[in-house]
C-alpha cells in the first residue's frame, strides 16, 4: 500500500508545480492536485475498510531505524475530511480568487502554501514518528500563518503573527516533551513507546508538556486567543480550511498520544482537567459568538466553542484506566468525538464559505447590514440554514449523531454533568444561528422598528448596541448586491448538503472506527435503532 | 550522569527563561527572541540525551533531530520577522491616517515605534 506515501507526495508536488507556474495556470494545475489527492484517498479507504489497519515502513526501514506511516479507520476518517472539504474549497478557491484584481494577486500563493499545508496535514494523520509529527505540525503551522496574511491587510498580519508565535511555543513545547521520552525511552516510534512508556517522572512530564503544546494548538479555551482574529480575518477559502481542517490535526495527535501512547499513564485528574476547559470553551465560545455583530467573528468565535465538545472524550475514557474501555459506552463516546469531528469540519467550513458569498455580495460582515438577503440570495441563506442545523445538532444531520452519542455515553457514563453542558451549548448554538438567519429575513428599507424586535428577543441587548452601532448611512438605504459566482455557492452548498447526508451514513463509520480500537460495538442495535438508521 | 544533569538543567532553565519572556514581553520582536530562547533550550536537551548513556559513541538520532528542529527553528523566525517588517512598515504609513480602532492599533504603533529604534540605530 504505499498510496499511504502518495498521500503526502501529491499535494507536495502539487504544491511545488503551483510555485513554477504563473496567471490561471495555477489555479487548474491546484485544483487537479487537489481532485488527485482526493482520489488517491478513496483507495486507501476502501483498504482500511476491508483489511484493517495498513502499516508501511518508508525505504523498507523498520521501525526503530526507518520512519514508519500507519493508517487505520481514525486516521481514515480524517484524511477523509480533509479530502472532502479540501476538494471542494478548492473548487470555491477557483471561482474566488477568478473574481478580480485584487484578488488575483492573491492566488499565486494561496495555491502553493495550501497544497504544502494538506500535504502537511495528511502527513500528520499517516505518521508514527513523534518527532517527525513535529515537523509536519510545524510545516501545517507556517503554511496556516502563510494563508492567514494572505489578504495582507494591517489586521491580517498582526492576527498572523500572534497566531505564529502561539503555533511556534506550542511546537516547542511539544519538542520538549518529545526530547524528555525519547531521553527516558529511546524510542520515537509510537507503537514502541506505547510499550516503553512507564510512570517516571520525566514520562509524565513528557506526557504533559506533549498534551500542552498541543492543546495551544487546539486552541482549547485559555489558548484561543489567537484563533478569532486569525480566522475572522483571513479570505474565506481560508477561514474554511483553517477553522474545518487545520485545528483538528493537534486534536487527532492529542488523540494518538493519549490512547495510543500513554493509555496506562492517563489520569483521572488529567480528563476530568480537559473536559473542564472544553465545557468552559463550549459556553464562553458561544456566549461570545451570540455577541459579536460581524458575521466571520461569529463564526469564528463558534469555532472556538465547537472545538470544547472534542475534549469530553478525555474526561469521559480516562476515569476506569483501561478498564473504561471494556464499557458500551466507551465506543459510544469515541465514535461521538469524531462524528463531532467530522460534523463541525464540513459545517464550519460550509459557513465560512457561505459568509464569503455575503461578504463578496454585500461589501462588508456586519450583521446589521444584511437586509432581506434571504430573499436576494436564497441559496446562500439555505446554505448558512443547512449548516446551522447541523451545528446546532438537529436530526438529519451528522452534527446530530455527534451530540446525540456524546450525550448518551455521558448520561451511560455517570458524568451527567458533561450532557448538561451539551444540552447549554446546543442552545447557544441555536441563539447564535438564529442571529445570523434572523438577519437575513429583516426586509429592505429601513424598517428599523420592524427589524429591531426581530433580532431582539432571540439575542438580547446586545444585538441592539450592535445594529445601533452601524446604522450609519452607508446602511440605511437599500445596498447593492454585487454577482456571487455560482461556483461558490454551489460549492458552499455542497459541503452543507453533505453534513446532513452523512448523518445518514453513520454505520459504516462507527464499524469503521471501533474494530481498529479493538471495540466490537456491542450497543450497535441499540443505538442504531435510535439514530434512526433503517436497518437493525 | 552528572553530565547529563548539567546539561539538561541548563536546558530546563534556558527553556524556562524563554517562557517567561515570551510571557512578560509584549514587544513582538522580544517575543520573537524568547522563543528562539526556549528553541536554544529544547535543542540543548535533545544534544545532551545523545550522550545519556555515556557509551563509547554518541546517539546520532537526536543530532539528527537537532539539525532538522534548527532548520525549522530558522524557517519560522525569518518568517516571522517578515512579518514583523511588514507590520510594522504597514503600521507606519497608517499613522498618518486617523485611526478609529482604539486600543489593539494605538498597541501596535507603540510597538512598530519600539522596532524602529534599533533599527535607526544599526543604519549608520
Amino acid at each position: 500500500m504505499t498510496l499511504a506515501a502518495w498521500m503526502i507526495l501529491v499535494p507536495f508536488m502539487g504544491g511545488v508545480a503551483c510555485l513554477l507556474l504563473r496567471g490561471r495556470a495555477v489555479a487548474w494545475v491546484g485544483l487537479a492536485a487537489s481532485a488527485a489527492t482526493a482520489w488517491t484517498c478513496l483507495p486507501l479507504l476502501r483498504h482500511v475498510w476491508h483489511s484493517g489497519p495498513v502499516r508501511i515502513d518508508l525505504g523498507g526501514w523498520a521501525a526503530p531505524l526507518g520512519i514508519g506511516l500507519y493508517l487505520d479507520g481514525l486516521g481514515a476518517m480524517f484524511l477523509l475530511l480533509t479530502a472532502i472539504v479540501g476538494l471542494l474549497v478548492g473548487v470555491y478557491a477557483l471561482a474566488f480568487f477568478g473574481r478580480g484584481r485584487e484578488y488575483a494577486r492573491m492566488e499565486p500563493y494561496f495555491w502553493p502554501v495550501w497544497l504544502v499545508l494538506w500535504g502537511g496535514l495528511n502527513g500528520v494523520y499517516l505518521s508514527v514518528d513523534v518527532f517527525n509529527v513535529y515537523v509536519l505540525l510545524e510545516m501545517v503551522g507556517l503554511g496556516a500563518v502563510g494563508l492567514t496574511v494572505l489578504s495582507g491587510t494591517n489586521d491580517s498580519l498582526v492576527a498572523g503573527l500572534r497566531y505564529l508565535l502561539a503555533t511556534m511555543f506550542g511546537s516547542l513545547i511539544y519538542l520538549l516533551g518529545v526530547a524528555l521520552l525519547y531521553a527516558q525511552t529511546g524510542h520515537l516510534d509510537i507503537f514502541l513507546l506505547a510499550d516503553a512508556v512507564d510512570g517516571s517522572l520525566p514520562v509524565l512530564v513528557a506526557f504533559g508538556l506533549m498534551t500542552g503544546g498541543l492543546l495551544i494548538k487546539a486552541a482549547l479555551l485559555p489558548f484561543h486567543f489567537w484563533l478569532p482574529p486569525a480566522h475572522a480575518g483571513a479570505p474565506a477559502p481560508v477561514s474554511a480550511i483553517l477553522s474545518g481542517m487545520v485545528t483538528k490535526a493537534s486534536f487527532f495527535l492529542l488523540l494518538r498520544i493519549w490512547f495510543v501512547v500513554f493509555p496506562d499513564v492517563t489520569a483521572p485528574v488529567a480528563g476530568q482537567l480537559l473536559g473542564v476547559l472544553g465545557a468552559a470553551a463550549v459556553l464562553w465560545g458561544s456566549l461570545q459568538a451570540v455577541r459579536q455583530t460581524r458575521l466571520k467573528l461569529l463564526v469564528a468565535y463558534s469555532t472556538v466553542g465547537q472545538l470544547g465538545y472534542l475534549f469530553f472524550l478525555f474526561a469521559l475514557l480516562t476515569p476506569a484506566g483501561g478498564e473504561a474501555w471494556s464499557e458500551g459506552w466507551a465506543s459510544m463516546a469515541w465514535t461521538g468525538t469524531v462524528f463531532h469531528v467530522f460534523s463541525h469540519g464540513l459545517a464550519k467550513a460550509a459557513l465560512f464559505m457561505a459568509a464569503g458569498c455575503l461578504v463578496l455580495a454585500m461589501g462588508t460582515d456586519e450583521l446589521a447590514a444584511m437586509r432581506d438577503i434571504a430573499g436576494r440570495l436564497p441559496v446562500v441563506t439555505f446554505t448558512l440554514g443547512v449548516a446551522g442545523v447541523s451545528l446546532m445538532g438537529l436530526p438529519p444531520s451528522v452534527g446530530f449523531v455527534a451530540k446525540w452519542m456524546l450525550l448518551k455515553a455521558s448520561l451511560a457514563s455517570g458524568q451527567w454533568w458533561w450532557a448538561v453542558v451539551i444540552a447549554m451549548g446546543g442552545l447557544l448554538t441555536a441563539a447564535y444561528v438564529f442571529k445570523i438567519l434572523s438577519f437575513t429575513f429583516v426586509p429592505v428599507g429601513g424598517h428599523d422598528a420592524n427589524a429591531r424586535p426581530k433580532a431582539g428577543p432571540k439575542a438580547g441587548r446586545n444585538v441592539d448596541q450592535g445594529a445601533n452601532e452601524h446604522q450609519g448611512p452607508k446602511n440605511s438605504g437599500v445596498p447593492e448586491l454585487r454577482p456571487v459566482p455560482a461556483l461558490m455557492t454551489l460549492a458552499a452548498l455542497t459541503l452543507a448538503a453533505l453534513c446532513v447526508l452523512f448523518g445518514f451514513r453513520a454505520e459504516e463509520v462507527i464499524a469503521l472506527l471501533l474494530r481498529d480500537m479493538g471495540l466490537e460495538p456491542p450497543f450497535d442495535a441499540v443505538l442504531i435503532g435510535n439514530i434512526g438508521g433503517d436497518r437493525p | 550522569m552528572t553530565t547529563f544533569l548539567v546539561y539538561s538543567l541548563t536546558a530546563a532553565l534556558l527553556a524556562g527563561l524563554g517562557v517567561h519572556g515570551l510571557i512578560t514581553r509584549r514587544h513582538l520582536l522580544r517575543q520573537i527572541m524568547a522563543l528562539n530562547v526556549i528553541a536554544g533550550g529544547v535543542f540543548l536537551l535533545l544534544i545532551s540525551t545523545a550522550y545519556r548513556n555515556q557509551g563509547d559513541f554518541a546517539d546520532p538520532v537526536p543530532q539528527a533531530m537537532v539539525l532538522t528542529g534548527i532548520v525549522v527553528a530558522i524557517s519560522s523566525t525569518a518568517f516571522a520577522l517578515a512579518l514583523l517588517r511588514r507590520i510594522y512598515v504597514a503600521q507606519g504609513q497608517a499613522q498618518d491616517e486617523a485611526q478609529d480602532e482604539a486600543q489593539g492599533q494605538a498597541q501596535m504603533d507603540a510597538q512598530a515605534n519600539d522596532v524602529s529604534t534599533p533599527r535607526d540605530e544599526s543604519t549608520p
